[in-house]
Order: structure tokens, then C-alpha cells, then sequence
């Protein structure tokens, strides 16, 4: 019985180290703006909410390291689950978070959303892309559903706009001319990509000749929906999806020997850098994306080498990037409206939101230059499109 | 042409579930529990395989051994520390001890090989076959996967018909008390029978990865509870049952998803489901209960 109960203490002590483990608001708070990051550190969308708290975590010690404002952060994981989200942003606020930087996915970021307006905490996401974050979008049928939460904003740019700038794309430069488009119907971040693409693709004259969807981040076969697309006659396939199922589509069109070229979307990056992927599968893939790591500008190269040196050589995603936007974005509005720690959180609420909402507030980062938001929470920066050739990603 | 090509698709898909679904159906046969450990059994299995062909850069068919060598290691311990001690503890127990197993590996996975994606390489390297100029393809995967699932099928029918283990597992699995009785070591049987079902869940695990190359610690979650619906299709505990469970189930899939709606396409396959129970609760080759009075 006694290895039983040295057992069970060990476990216990095992457990309340991993517990702290996750959380480093050890450190002096005293004398800083505390800001808050939550997102995905584990789960299948890992790999977001760990580029966000690296990508945010450098932007932070490259503040404190200016002098002036000291930022404090802490990260919490919330498993891209909306629940443990918020859940997540308790913690944050128990620790006497002032900002929020987060969450990182869409679903989360939605019921967070809602909770830091309520609470009048100032919030920026970096990756959250749906409207509904924001609110006070109207839906399909013009009924706005969720009223306007006017303290959150978004870093990375929305999904009816990726959808439309997609569309538009393939029509200026004449890249497909029929197209089939396959989403994951049960993702909010898809569907609505989907829905506006296809609005504007009607508008624009291009020739969708198929659309089918999959049911589930869990679907694997897509030799149903390949098959339709080449009966069809389909030339291109736009893809506004995750890059996993996004690989799954090529390596089954590969094998049954269908040729597509394939558009993608910022969902798409990372695809490069999937372990065990054969990358002459990607070649020739468009994606709109807002960052590149292998930009030739010293801001990123330096962003890149900071990365790599912080995780073992890992290279940064636009994921990690829009987060050290984002910290960078919230430092600048903090200089500007002459914030200082001895704030509450809801006064430095009252005045980033007035800062953001400014058009003379004009942000410049790794995702864009000349960066500024509207009243509706949005980020205005035009995508990128990239083209994937010998297994990098080059400007098109 | 395009009826063929989704056919074969659903076939292939479905050898997999069966493969799998075999697994579920040893298992409740003889032990009577459902070993919910199985599906990640399978990414076990994958993972191995993933490791040894990529990272250790060793030939396809000593990985294949190597995944089964694991997985059958693995099978047999979960077995002997999990389930064994609960042998006459009630079901429910048993099924939660299953769940926590399940669990376990996955985070396990998840604190070895990390949470981000990796794209498995198909151990099948041949080209694709096209008949009728090219009209229907015939991916080599899914040849393969057929192929398997007919020799693992055969294989195992003979092995509970004649040799002396699967003798004494079809004793087992009728009676576990006059087994015993008989001379049958009860706990071996069991154990084999774990060992046998966590080898064909690293070929199914390899098999699986080849078609459809996401790897992630749930990646046999889905694919087992799918396999599990399939084992109960079929009627839980028939060997024939789980394999016609399986490719009924892949077929259902295929054709719901190309003919009637993708996105409705898990509903009707668990309609069918309902109502197959419906109508045979035992399932399409389940043996009919006789209540002892």
C-alpha cells in the first residue's frame, strides 16, 4: 500500500507542475500592462494557438526591451473549444488581464467576443476571421444578429473578404476557367468564405461547375467530391479550407491521376510544413495569405530568425505573424492614447477603442503596411497572393 | 463508369472499417467488453509506421512488422493492466476504463510525437490501374486494402475454425465457466485474442493512413467508432458480421455523400443503422439472444 501512496503524491505533484507549467503569470506583474493571449496549445489546432503565443510572446520582449510601456503576458489554452475558452479568458481576467490578445480560432473567439464586451475589456484577435466576432454583420437574409461589440477588432482580415479578393483574383488574372470549390460545411471560417466567394463569382461571370462540401474536420475520403469536380470538366479547384484536409485532396487527386491547379486561402498555409507531406504535391498552389516568411524586408527577416531561435527552428506562419501585429498594434494605440498601468481595463478599453477607430491611427507590420480599422472592427489590408514553386512559397 | 469508381471507393473505404470492425467483434466475442481503445490503437500503429519509414528511414515491410510488433506489445499490456483486474467488475466499469485507455494513448501520442499534422507516405508505391481509356481509375491503395482485407478475413476464419487457439477462443467466447472447466487456459485466450486484434489495428492503422494521409493523435477515433457501428451492423461478435458491417458501412458512405447530400451523408449512414437494429437487434449476422429464465 505505502508504493500506492508515493504513487499517488507523486502524480499529484506531477500534476500541479504541469498545471503551473502552462500559466507564467509567476513572474512581477507590478508596473505593467497585462496582456492576455488565449488560443489552442493543444488539440488538432495546436499548431495556431502555439504560433500565436510565440508570434506574441517576442513582440512582447521586444517592447520591454524599448524601455517606456512594460508589458506583461500570460497565455492560456483553450483547446479551440468554445467552452474552455472562456473558461480561459476567466483565468486571464482573475490574473488582471488589461488586454486581450486572442483567442486565436474563430469558434472560440466568438463566445469570448461577447464575454470582453460585456466586461468592457478592450479585445484584439488575431486570427479570429468570422463577422460574427465582430458583430453587427447582417446575415443572408439582412437581419443583424448579433449587435456590433464595440470594443473587439480583428488583426487578420475577415472571411466574405477573402472570399470576394479570392474570386476577384481568379477573374483578373484568368487563373481557372471552370471551377469546382469543395468547403467543410460544419466550419463557420468555411462556409463563409464559401458563401461570398460564390456571390462574387456569380457577379463576376467566372464558371463554377461544381460545389459539394464535406461534413466534419474528420472526413478523410474525398474521392466523391474529386470525381464530380472532374466530370465536370473542372480546371481549378478553390479550396477555402484547413490545410489538412487541404493536403488529403491533393495526395487522393494525385492518386487517382486527376490533374487540378488549386487556389487556396490563408487556411492554406502551413501546408509546407507538414511533416511527411510530399511538397511537389503543392506545387503550383495559389493562396492568399497576408505573410510570408521568406520575405526579403529586414522587419521580417529578423521576426523569422527570432522564431527560429525561439522554437528550434521552426518557421513562423501568418498566424504567428498577425500575433506580433497584434501586440505591436496594441502597444502603438497604447503610446498614442497615453495609456499607463495604473488604468483600470475598462478605461484603457474606452480609449484604444476610441485610438483603433481613429483613421489617423495608421499601423504598419509584418502583414501589411498602411493598416488601419473601421468603425466595424475590421482590418483593412489587402491580401497577398503566393504561389507555391520548387517547395517555397514565392510573390505572384 | 462514375458508379464503378464510387463502388470501388466505398469498398475500399469499407475494408478498412472492416478490418477494424474486426478487432471490436474478436474482442466482445470473447471478453464481452468494448475495448473503445481500439481506434487509437490503430493511430498507434500508424504512428510507428510513420516513424520508422520516415524518420529511421527503414524499408515498407519492416515498418509494417514493427507496427504490428508494437501494437500487438501494446494490445497485450493494455489487457493484462487495464482490463484484466476488472474482469468481474461490472460492464459499465469495464467501458469507462476503456474510455480512460482511449484517452491516455492519445494524449500520449500527443506528448511524443506533438499535436501538429504529419502527412503519412503511402507504403503502396505502384500506379494507379486505368481501365476503359482511362475512364475508371483504380487507385492502388484501395487494390491493396481490398486485398488485405480478403486475406485477413480468410485467414482468421480458418484460424477459429480449425487450429486448436481459435478452438478454445469459440469455447471462451460460449462459456467462459465450463471453458475454464474444460482445461482452456481462459486468461491466455484472452490475451491472444488482444494481441491478434491490436496486429490487424496496425495494418488497419497502416492501411488507413495510406488512403487518407493525415496523421494526428485522433486520427483513429473517428474511423473507430465508425468501425464499432459497423461491428454492431453486422452483429457484434460474428466474424463475417463485422466484415459485411464494414463494407455495407464504407459503400452506404460513399454513395450517400455522392448521390443524395455530403452533407446528410453521416445521418443516413446511422439511420440505416437504427433501423437494421430496428428491425434484427442483434444485427445482420448476430446470433439471437435466448433469455435464460
Amino acid at each position: 500500500m505505502k508504493f500506492k501512496k508515493i504513487a499517488s503524491v507523486a502524480i499529484a505533484a506531477l500534476m500541479s507542475v504541469m498545471t503551473f507549467a502552462s500559466c507564467n503569470g509567476g513572474e512581477d506583474t507590478a508596473g505593467t500592462i497585462q496582456i492576455g493571449v488565449s488560443g489552442p496549445f493543444t488539440g488538432g489546432a495546436a499548431i495556431y494557438g502555439t504560433a500565436v503565443k510565440n508570434g506574441a510572446e517576442i513582440a512582447v520582449e521586444e517592447i520591454n526591451e524599448k524601455g517606456g510601456l512594460q508589458f506583461s503576458i500570460r497565455c492560456e489554452d483553450d483547446e479551440h473549444d468554445a467552452e474552455k475558452s472562456v473558461n480561459a479568458y476567466n483565468i486571464l481576467k482573475d490574473w488582471g488581464m488589461d488586454i486581450l490578445v486572442g483567442p486565436t480560432t474563430t469558434g472560440p473567439s466568438i463566445a469570448v467576443s461577447s464575454e470582453a464586451n460585456a466586461d468592457n475589456i478592450f479585445m484584439l484577435t488575431p486570427s479570429g476571421s468570422s463577422t460574427d466576432i465582430l458583430g453587427g454583420f447582417p446575415n443572408e437574409s439582412g437581419v443583424v444578429e448579433i449587435a456590433r461589440k464595440n470594443n473587439v477588432f480583428q488583426m487578420c482580415f475577415t472571411d466574405p473578404n477573402q472570399g470576394t479578393a479570392s474570386a476577384e483574383y481568379i477573374k483578373e488574372n484568368n487563373i481557372g476557367t471552370k471551377i469546382a470549390v469543395i468547403y467543410n460545411s460544419s466550419d463557420a471560417y468555411s462556409t463563409g468564405i464559401y458563401t461570398k466567394f460564390i456571390a462574387k463569382a456569380d457577379e463576376l461571370g467566372l464558371d463554377v461547375v461544381s460545389e459539394t462540401s464535406f461534413p466534419s474536420d474528420d472526413t478523410t475520403d474525398f474521392n466523391v467530391q474529386l470525381t464530380e469536380a472532374k466530370n465536370a470538366g473542372a480546371d481549378l479547384i478553390f479550396l477555402p479550407i484547413y490545410y489538412t484536409p487541404a493536403s488529403l485532396i491533393m495526395k487522393q487527386a494525385d492518386s487517382a491521376g486527376y490533374e487540378f491547379k488549386y487556389f487556396g486561402v490563408d487556411g492554406m498555409d502551413g501546408i509546407l510544413t507538414l511533416e511527411g507531406f510530399d511538397t511537389s504535391l503543392a506545387e503550383g498552389v495559389m493562396l492568399l495569405t497576408p505573410f510570408v516568411a521568406d520575405a526579403d524586408d529586414a522587419d521580417t527577416r529578423s521576426f523569422v530568425e527570432k522564431y527560429k531561435a525561439k522554437t528550434g527552428g521552426e518557421i513562423p506562419n501568418q498566424f504567428a505573424a498577425d500575433a506580433y501585429d497584434a501586440v505591436y498594434a496594441v502597444y502603438e494605440a497604447c503610446v498614442k492614447a497615453g495609456i499607463t498601468h495604473e488604468m483600470s481595463s475598462s478605461e484603457m478599453c474606452e480609449k484604444l477603442t476610441a485610438v483603433f477607430t481613429d483613421p489617423t491611427f495608421v499601423f504598419s507590420g509584418l502583414t501589411g503596411t498602411d493598416v488601419t480599422w473601421s468603425s466595424t472592427g475590421e482590418v483593412s489590408k489587402p491580401p497577398k497572393a503566393m504561389i507555391i514553386k520548387d517547395g517555397a512559397y514565392s510573390a505572384m | 463508369m462514375t458508379f464503378l469508381s464510387y463502388l470501388i471507393s466505398g469498398i475500399s473505404l469499407g475494408s478498412v472499417y472492416a478490418i477494424i470492425a474486426l478487432g471490436y467483434t474478436m474482442v466482445y466475442g470473447i471478453a464481452k467488453m468494448l475495448n473503445f481503445a481500439h481506434g487509437d490503437v490503430i493511430m498507434v500503429g500508424a504512428y510507428v509506421s510513420f516513424v520508422t519509414t520516415v524518420n529511421l528511414g527503414l524499408h515498407p515491410i519492416v515498418s509494417v512488422v514493427a507496427a504490428m510488433l508494437v501494437c500487438t506489445i501494446l494490445g497485450i499490456v493494455i489487457e493484462k493492466l487495464a482490463y484484466r483486474p476488472l474482469r468481474n467488475a461490472t460492464s459499465l466499469a469495464v467501458l469507462i476504463t476503456a474510455i480512460g485507455v482511449s484517452y491516455f494513448l492519445q494524449n500520449t501520442a500527443l506528448l511524443i510525437w506533438g499535436s501538429a499534422t504529419k502527412s503519412y507516405q503511402s507504403l503502396i508505391t505502384f500506379e494507379a490501374i486505368k481501365l476503359f481509356d482511362g475512364q475508371l481509375v483504380i487507385r492502388s491503395e484501395a487494390i491493396v486494402t481490398i486485398v488485405a482485407c480478403i486475406i485477413i478475413m480468410t485467414a482468421l476464419t480458418l484460424f477459429t475454425s480449425f487450429s486448436k487457439m481459435g478452438k478454445a477462443m469459440r469455447a471462451v467466447s460460449e462459456d467462459k465457466g465450463a471453458a475454464l472447466l474444460m482445461g482452456i487456459n481462459v486468461n491466455t485466450t484472452i490475451s491472444v485474442t488482444f494481441a491478434i486484434g491490436s496486429a490487424l489495428a496496425a495494418v488497419a492503422g497502416i492501411l488507413l493512413c495510406s488512403s487518407y494521409p493525415a496523421l494526428m493523435p485522433t486520427t483513429g477515433s473517428m474511423p473507430g467508432i465508425r468501425a464499432f457501428t459497423a461491428a454492431v451492423f453486422g452483429g457484434i461478435g460474428s466474424i463475417p458480421g463485422a466484415m459485411i458491417g464494414g463494407i455495407l458501412l464504407g459503400i452506404i458512405q460513399i454513395f450517400s455523400t455522392a448521390y443524395i447530400s455530403d452533407q446528410l451523408a453521416d445521418a443516413i449512414v446511422f439511420g440505416i443503422l437504427i433501423i437494421v437494429l430496428l428491425v434484427k437487434p442483434t444485427g445482420l449476422l448476430g446470433k439471437p439472444i435466448r433469455e435464460k429464465v
